[in-house]
């Protein structure tokens, strides 16, 4: 059996630009063993002795393809920054989960940043009151794209106990990925809701989840810059292009 | 015009207009002698800082906005309100009982403390007596309570003085501290263990043993802790001879608890005012010399050491008896007297739907919490739900000796200083 690399018909790469001349291309067939070694370039390679299935296992023990877009969401999701951002009671149950016992370092979301500019991953960890709420909404607008959110307790997801006139739930005000419950919920369970991120990054971003709240395209933009398209028949200031 | 006017507009919000109206320092320093032909008119620019509501050195949301001369802080103001809660409001819409889970989310380092500074007033108000089983198993968790709450200060502080291996020693006893409540009272945080008229379970077996094997080991952990801190020469010099108040200034700005201690103040409620059988136990109260930053450090560090030997004490002149008290016009009768007493019956219906009524008056009732005098003030008009509850936070009033611990040092000594001044702004907005 021989695998055929690059064979097709249709134009390579939409994203090329120009439509690529296939007749002119040098097609060409790889044995496992040219895959291994790289062609054909001559030297000792592991594996160059073998022939036959025994060179195809070989092979397929060592060789995984994947796409792009899969081996990047990957990358993320096993590496999120969280924000070192603390609001309430949640706060300490959210600092327990870098503690020993939980330690959240074995799944490679250790690395707390201060800044909102250098974090991915905002964890809303208390109540919002609506003091706070413009804070919090400016700290998730200063984060740079993809990031993510996730509401701890009761509060910042349905106002939990208090439920009165001072608090706002975090999904008025803001995208909220992954919300997890409890008062305060146990290090176990903020654990379990960023494994549950992780899994809807790996799995497929692109499903639709994140546009279904509106989750993209929230970076902060300095009031100079603001270019927000207006409601119909109202020109954007600035903009003569339908004068 | 006022720079407030200036920025004011029409379409301003009520919370931006409010922001604005907050009077800033003077953002310019005369230098020299304005007679002096040579230096007057003379100006240099101060710096002002905005420090928060997001921050990590800030211990929760609190903003400062610090006036700096080079790196002098010339002054400071904090900017609190930012997780207010309206806590005290809500628990005026709710029977007495159902009020202890909202106060106990005020502080939330020391919610035993909350509830037990409502659970003693209401007590007052009702002139329920608590049974002696009841209170010294109030004094096991609230002592506990207090080497969980230092623990946390001590790993938080460490770690804005830029040592990160203290913050996982306490946590790591941190975890043994809840696990012993997660056992006793079967939540880690916000237990809701402290009823009026006594606490909502007696022990579970196993309990005991378990806590005398973290009671052993404790005194070691802080053994430890000093040993790590005391020969460390960052700690030390960031800590000594920084943020000094003396005991009379503290007095004038009503700051009690650690900070007040540290200062040669021996003042502890659990000692001038004893309430929950405080007076049965044999403890010291450790005092600082000078009131410094690194006396407030050595007082916490000290007081976990006497915490121990509450706990200790109390575990082993444990009384018997019941564990709530069997008014049934108060506590709910136990859940086998429902299926064979009408009259149980009756009051658990009375208790679950209504509550209970005190008498008119109103009460004021302190604890001693890690941070100071806890006390909360209960209006009760005869009706089922109290006319008004109010805290009197430790932390809230301990953060206006702030700006006078902290001016006139180095900007890093502010931040050693918020560290051992411990707010928690939960208690502070409430």
């Amino acid at each position: 059996m021989r695998r055929s690399a690059g064979r097709s018909a249709e134009p390579l790469g939409t994203g090329l630009g120009s439509r690529v001349d296939v007749e002119k291309l040098r097609v060409r067939e790889l044995s496992p063993s040219q895959l291994l070694r790289g062609g054909e370039l001559e030297g000792p390679t592991p594996g160059a002795h073998l022939a036959g299935t025994d060179l195809e296992r070989h092979v397929e023990e060592r060789v995984m393809t994947t796409t792009l877009d899969k081996a990047v969401a990957w990358a993320r999701s096993n590496s999120f920054f969280p924000a070192t951002f603390g609001l309430a009671c949640c706060a300490i149950e959210m600092m327990s989960i870098v503690a020993a016992r939980v330690d959240v370092a074995r799944f490679g979301y250790e690395a707390f940043r201060a800044s909102p500019r250098q974090a991915d991953l905002l964890i809303l960890s208390g109540r919002v009151s609506i003091k706070m709420a413009p804070i919090v909404r400016r700290i998730y607008d200063q984060m740079l794209e993809p990031k993510w959110a996730i509401s701890m307790g009761a509060c910042c997801s349905s106002m939990g106990v208090f439920n009165n006139y001072a608090l706002v739930p975090a999904d008025k005000f803001m995208p909220v990925d992954v919300h997890v419950p409890g008062c305060p919920p146990r290090p176990e369970a903020l654990m379990h809701g960023v494994l549950k991120l992780r899994k809807m990054v790996q799995d497929d971003p692109d499903m639709g989840w994140r546009e279904r709240y509106g989750a993209r395209g929230t970076e902060e933009v300095l009031p100079g810059e603001q270019r927000r398209p207006a409601a119909v028949n109202v020109p954007i200031e600035g903009d003569t292009a339908g004068a | 015009m006022s720079p407030s006017e200036q920025r004011s507009s029409p379409g301003m919000s009520e919370y931006r207009r409010r922001e604005d109206s907050i009077t800033l320092s003077p953002v310019e320093e005369q230098l020299g002698d304005p007679e002096d032909g040579h230096a007057a008119g003379r100006t240099q620019e101060l710096l002002t800082l905005n420090f928060g509501p997001h921050h990590p050195a800030t211990h929760g949301v609190l903003r400062l906005l610090v006036t700096l001369q080079g790196e002098i802080v010339h002054d400071i103001k904090p900017i609190i309100g930012y997780v207010h809660t309206g806590i005290e409001k809500t628990a005026e819409d709710k029977s007495y009982w159902k009020v202890i889970p909202v106060v106990e989310r005020m502080d939330y380092l020391a919610y035993h403390f909350n509830a037990m500074a409502f659970c003693g007033a209401v007590e007052t108000l009702l002139e329920v007596e608590v049974p002696r089983r009841a209170q010294y198993l109030r004094v096991i968790q609230l002592e506990l309570n207090r080497i969980m709450s230092h623990l946390v200060w001590l790993g938080t502080s460490a770690l804005d003085l830029g040592a990160i291996s203290m913050f996982w020693y306490c946590f790591r006893e941190r975890e043994k501290i809840l696990d012993l409540f997660e056992m006793s009272t079967g939540a880690r945080m916000h237990t809701r263990y402290f009823q009026v008229g006594g606490v909502a379970e007696d022990i579970p077996p196993g309990f005991a043993a378990k806590l005398r094997g973290f009671l052993d080991e404790m005194p070691g952990r802080v053994d430890q802790y000093g040993a790590l801190l005391n020969s460390n020469e960052i700690v030390l010099q960031r800590l000594r001879g920084t943020g000094t108040l003396d005991a009379d200034a503290l007095l004038e700005l009503g700051v009690t608890g650690p900070l007040l201690r540290a200062a040669g103040n021996a003042w502890d409620l659990r000692k001038a005012d004893p309430y929950c059988s405080y007076e049965d136990f044999d403890f010291k109260i450790p005092i600082g010399t000078v009131g410094d930053n690194y006396d407030r450090f050595a007082v916490r560090l000290a007081e976990m050491y006497e915490s121990v030997k509450i706990a200790e004490q109390a575990l082993e002149g444990l009384p018997d008896g019941p564990h709530i008290t069997d008014d049934r016009k108060v506590a709910l009768p136990p859940r086998h007297e429902l299926a064979t007493s009408m009259e149980a019956l009756i009051h658990h219906f009375k208790l679950v739907t209504e509550g209970f009524r005190p008498p008119p008056g109103e009460i004021y009732y302190p604890v001693e919490s890690p941070r100071g005098e806890l006390g909360c003030f209960v209006s009760s008009d005869g009706s089922a739900k109290p006319a008004r509850v109010h805290m009197r936070d430790p932390s809230f009033v301990n953060l206006q000796a702030f700006s006078h611990m902290a001016k006139g040092g180095y900007i890093a000594d502010l931040i050693a200083t918020l560290a051992m001044l411990d707010p928690i702004l939960g208690g502070i907005d409430r």
